[in-house]
């Protein structure tokens, strides 16, 4: 096979991935299976990476793989793997072809911003926040553009094919309702996607060679990788068509040099040289010493803060804190002491350490009860989801949110351990309850709770009233989404800090009496 | 390694593809006129069979479904699918019951059968955990969406006290016959979840409901529109917990079924079946007051079939 193949199969085997990564975040009819989330995200490095410090088992093993590829063939992550590369070389590629760019030319690294803001994810890591990472980690970029963004948008078109298809009495596409699009939720991923798209359109790579941490860190050995694209000296005629085709800007034809930190291996170059002389080389790797003298210094400082950085960062996760959210008593009318995380998050701390806010669990979410969150968590928690009871309710039979979760932030629970998974405690109000201020009936909260921590106990005038049982709570927040009183419901969740297991409902046998003839 | 070892590793990827689409059937939009019917009783009430069984009795004896369903016409049944948990629950109706009803309606020459819900937890999980989406479409009927508010239009309630506006599920409004299929339940605030309970299914804002007199949302609701026909299941009871119940202790296997057009006259002899007064189910008495119906049993002629042994 000639190396000129290797583009196409670059691309085929990128817009796999695009896709299936895709349909992942859009996909609002669970018509995926949540045990694909896993393969498909396997080889998603951060996530990966997270997981694994939590869980270090083989299926958690992507980013290692990731690191091999790298290490023997450059960052072919950046781009086959990525979902925000390849979607990055879908405007590419649209710029080309509308004449918006008509070449692209060489320029330097702008290392004076790569590297500080790889340190700067670091830093943050270090001192127990997994804030930076979760801003650029460009899989969960990507997962918050989908889910935020485009999944809205397919959604209206769902529900403006689904009205056209009831005109014709055909009913196997249903309309939904939009939540409700927020400022707050829609910021993050907005501001994102318009810098990507800005620079993928008219700079190439330029994001992934200077925002993003992940392609920094991987440039680092790719600069040593065993595999990288070569200029054959001997055969090149300096035309310059491998340089204008690079997205990446790395290839200085002046000098005959590939700079192989910032190239993605997309191969465009290798397709379009006429004299085969710029192609995949094997280098001698690390044992090669630098041609020209370089200070290897940097490098090394760079190379072992990161090193040590991610081992700290693992260690750091126990001992540094930001146990919820510091609300200032007497600001809101329900005092919720904690916001509360989804079930299988264990504590506060573990969920918010490990959520890289890539929205899968949002998506899945079958009632939306899972939404980004914007200060629940604190400044240093946004975008990381958690449950609006404002919203929807968490089903009592669904596991959906721990099963796709990759980064191990939300554990997998069975349906039995759900039922008893307790996030957070029932808080009733009484003087709020509609039964007592305006003594008429109600009953939502009960209604709608599936253990019967809530339920109504007799009143004056006949009524019924709420009774709460904390024990029996599993925190799902059914009662405080059904209040009626509203926005400050008289009854509402308070998260636990750490998650409890609840005690089971209760089930008392039933006097049965027999009628022999009819009532009346 | 060699070259092409190299291509053909790093190829070594799957792929996968995915799209799922079921079509649904077509019909026209037309509508055939709804004769008015006298009918051999004012209710029946069926104990003692299967709930099909049960219900094919009942309905004969009012004269058949043809009575209550011409051809050509839609229906629309809204039975109580709010739970996503198993008939054995009892929080939903009967799913054989209503499987049998789409037959009957399209025995009937019924051109297209709709069944909805607007349910409590999540639809698509109550459609299918209920058992009904399954048994409506083998028996040839269209399981429609009740979850988007798009599907709701504003109506106006001329006689409510409390309620004067609510939105309504458009099929509601476009269907020629529309049957009321509850299930009997405990219901921890309207003390008890019948026909008019069931009602609140049909409308989208039902949270202004709990917040202004329950009761009387019921009952205005229920004077605002009375459907052309009630099936009340009571053949699984669920006793107490409910309206959605904790587990199987909550419900009593009782084998009871009421067939009528009066909703009060339904709920009174439902809440006597279950064994509470119908006086301390005040939506009942409300909506008396409002004209809805009439909750005088005794002076109702009234079929009472008992099944099997």
């Amino acid at each position: 096979m000639k190396q000129q193949h290797l583009k196409i199969i670059r691309v085929v085997i990128s817009v796999c991935f695009l896709l299936l990564i895709a349909a992942l975040f859009v996909d609002f009819r669970e018509l995926i299976p949540t045990g694909w989330a896993d393969p498909i995200l396997f080889l998603q490095f951060v996530s990966s990476f997270i997981r694994f410090i939590t869980v270090p088992v083989l299926a958690a093993a992507g980013f290692a793989v990731v690191l091999l590829l790298t290490a023997l063939f450059g960052r072919v992550y950046c781009s086959v793997i990525c979902p925000l590369g390849i979607l990055q070389d879908v405007f590419s590629w649209i710029a080309k072809n509308t004449r918006l760019i008509k070449r692209y030319k060489f320029r330097k690294a702008l290392n004076y911003l790569r590297y500080p803001l790889l340190a700067l994810t670091v830093i943050f890591l270090l001192a127990g926040s997994i804030f930076a990472l979760n801003l650029l980690d460009p899989y969960s970029i990507f997962g918050r553009i989908f889910s935020g963004i485009i999944r809205p948008g397919i959604i209206v078109a769902n529900n403006g094919l689904a009205g056209l298809f009831e005109k014709f009495d055909i009913y196997f596409l249903y309309r939904l309702n939009l939540q409700l699009i927020t400022w707050n939720t829609v910021l993050i991923p907005v501001i994102t996607l318009a810098l990507v798209v800005w620079l993928s359109l008219f700079f190439g790579r330029l994001y992934c060679n200077t925002i993003c941490p992940v392609g920094t860190l991987l440039g680092l050995l790719s600069r040593v990788s065993l595999f990288r694209i070569k200029m054959d000296t001997a055969t090149c005629t300096k035309c310059g068509k491998c340089s204008v085709t690079c997205k990446s800007t790395c290839i200085n034809v002046k000098n005959l040099e590939v700079d192989s930190s910032r190239c993605v291996a997309c191969y465009n170059c290798i397709s379009v040289c006429p004299e085969n002389s710029i192609k995949y080389e094997r280098s001698m790797g690390i044992w090669k010493k630098p041609e020209r003298g370089t200070d290897t210094s940097k490098r090394d400082f760079i190379g072992k803060t990161l090193l040590y950085g991610a081992a700290l960062a693992g260690i750091s996760r126990k001992s540094l804190s930001q146990e919820g959210t510091e609300i200032p008593p007497g600001n809101i009318p329900n005092k919720k002491n904690h916001p509360v995380s989804p079930p299988g998050s264990v504590s506060l701390k573990y969920f918010t350490d490990r959520c890289t806010a890539c929205h899968l669990c949002v998506t899945v979410c079958p009632t939306s009860v899972l939404q980004p969150s914007f200060l629940e968590y604190g400044f240093l928690g946004m975008a990381q989801p958690h449950m609006a009871y404002d919203v929807e309710y968490c089903n009592f039979e669904c596991t959906r949110c721990g099963e796709v979760c990759p980064t191990g932030a939300i554990l997998p629970l069975t349906v039995e351990d759900k039922r008893l998974e307790q996030i957070g405690q029932v808080q009733f109000i009484l003087e709020k309850c509609i039964v007592y201020t305006d003594n008429t009936a109600c009953g939502s909260c009960s209604e709608h709770c599936p253990t019967q921590a809530v339920r109504m106990v007799p009143y004056d005038n006949g009524l019924t009233i709420p009774e709460t049982d904390t024990e029996i709570c599993i925190g799902c927040g059914a009662c405080e989404y059904a209040c009626p009183v509203k926005p400050h419901t008289a009854i509402f969740v308070d998260g636990n800090a750490v998650h409890q297991v609840a005690k089971a409902p209760h089930i008392e046998e039933l006097e049965i009496e027999e009628q022999e003839e009819f009532p009346f | 390694m060699k070259r092409r070892d190299f291509i053909r590793n790093s190829a070594g990827l799957g792929v996968l593809s995915g799209a799922l689409l079921s079509m649904g059937r077509f019909g026209d939009l037309m509508a055939a006129e709804n004769y008015a019917m006298q009918l051999p009783y004012d209710f029946v009430a069926i104990k003692g069979g299967e709930a099909a069984a049960m219900f094919d009795k009942g309905i004969a004896s009012l004269g058949g479904m043809k009575q209550f369903v011409k051809a050509n016409q839609t229906v629309v049944i809204k039975p109580n699918i709010g739970w996503d948990s198993a008939p054995e629950r009892a929080a939903n109706t009967n799913p054989q019951l209503v499987g049998r009803i789409v037959e009957q309606c399209k025995m009937a020459g019924a051109k297209t059968v709709y069944v909805f819900d607007n349910t409590c937890a999540e639809e698509s999980r109550c459609y299918k955990l209920s058992g009904i989406e399954e048994a409506v479409k083998k028996a040839g009927g269209t399981m429609v969406s009740g979850r988007s508010q798009s599907y709701y239009q504003d109506v106006t309630l001329p006689r409510g006290k409390k309620l004067k506006n609510a939105r309504v599920h458009e099929l509601i409004l476009e269907s020629d016959v529309f049957i009321n299929v509850p299930t009997l339940k405990n219901h921890g605030g309207a003390a008890l979840s019948v026909c008019m309970k069931n009602m609140m299914g049909i409308v989208w804002d039902r949270e202004y409901w709990h917040g202004n007199d329950l009761h009387q949302c019921i009952a205005d609701f229920a004077a605002y529109r009375k459907p052309d026909l009630n099936v009340v299941d009571a053949f699984r009871v669920l006793k107490r917990n409910g309206p959605r119940g904790v587990s199987v202790a909550d419900v009593v296997t009782m084998k009871y079924q009421l067939i009528g057009k009066d909703m009060v006259a339904l709920d009174t002899a439902s809440a006597k079946v279950f064994g509470i007064e119908p006086a301390k189910v005040k939506h009942i008495g409300l909506a008396e007051q409002l004209g809805a119906g009439s909750s005088n049993i005794e002076a109702m002629k009234v079929n009472r079939i008992t099944m099997g042994a």
